[in-house]
């Protein structure tokens, strides 16, 4: 099985054995758009009862529904995990199905394979993974064709 | 400009936030049809005006910090929107006017870009 895989560099190892405070999962279902939404609404939910810092809030917001939606239009079903550790908050993220074949030129604004259903919901305009490479301070993708994407991205939190 | 001035000049039909309407003010907009645009683009505390009534446009607000939704060309959403919007508790409107239009006597009358396009 080929496996592709990029990252915004080697930091992203770095989170591999910090503590997590908080984690929860969230399940997301292919086609189903009337609810393309809503794990990054409750994830930003919870995130305010932690009293994190509103920007930091908005911005992973924004990286959790583009890769929400992002499901919703290419894969079957996919479960978002949600952790809050001691300097960041992380976002993993692994769906079933088709997988990127070529992950650089899908990081490219405007590259898009969407379909004229996507593009009615306001989406499917080649920057979806553009918006969360641009709100996430660590980002990786691994992509296998046929299979699916594992996403995982990370906002630090200063203290 | 206040809502409500927004309101009269676009003769909007108030679907939520008539409640919470008084003194609240508007100083800057953002524009699209493309949520990913608003997404990238928008600043936070902007009234989002779009031709796009699905429940993304009302998750859009929400994850991008928008301070109310305008639909332009007599878009009116259906009740899910309505109901999400309300929990946020945030002003929904709906003008018969054009996206040019709206925008062109919205800016004409000194509100700012809410973002870069």
């Amino acid at each position: 099985m080929n496996e592709n895989r990029w990252s915004t560099g080697e930091s992203c190892v770095s989170w591999e054995d910090a503590e997590i405070l908080y984690s929860e999962s969230f399940r997301i279902v292919g086609d189903d758009f009337e609810h393309g939404g809503e794990a990054a609404a409750k994830i930003k939910a919870k995130l305010k009862q932690f009293g994190l810092d509103a920007a930091i809030i908005r911005r992973l917001s924004i990286a959790n529904f583009e890769a929400e939606m992002n499901v919703i239009m290419y894969a079957r079903e996919a479960e978002m995990q949600l952790q809050v550790l001691p300097n960041a908050v992380r976002v993993i993220l692994s769906d079933r199905g088709q997988g990127i074949p070529d992950i650089e030129q899908a990081l490219q604004e405007g590259y898009s394979t969407a379909t004229p259903q996507m593009r009615q919901r306001g989406f499917g305009a080649g920057l979806g993974l553009p918006n969360i490479k641009r709100n996430t301070d660590e980002f990786e993708i691994v992509s296998t064709p046929g299979v699916g994407t594992t996403l995982r991205y990370t906002i630090h939190l200063q203290n | 400009m206040l809502m409500q001035e927004l309101v009269d000049l676009l003769k909007c039909r108030v679907i939520l936030g008539a409640e919470f309407m008084e003194g609240l003010e508007v100083t800057a907009c953002f524009a699209a049809d493309l949520m990913s645009d608003v997404l990238a683009f928008s600043r936070p505390g902007s009234l989002l005006i779009t031709g796009l009534a699905s429940i993304q446009s009302a998750h859009t607000a929400d994850v991008a910090d928008l301070s109310g939704i305008l639909f332009v060309g007599g878009k009116t959403p259906a009740e899910p929107v309505i109901a999400l919007v309300r929990n946020q508790r945030i002003p929904l409107l709906t003008t018969e006017l054009s996206m040019f239009e709206a925008c062109g006597r919205l800016y004409g009358s000194g509100l700012e870009p809410g973002g870069r396009s």
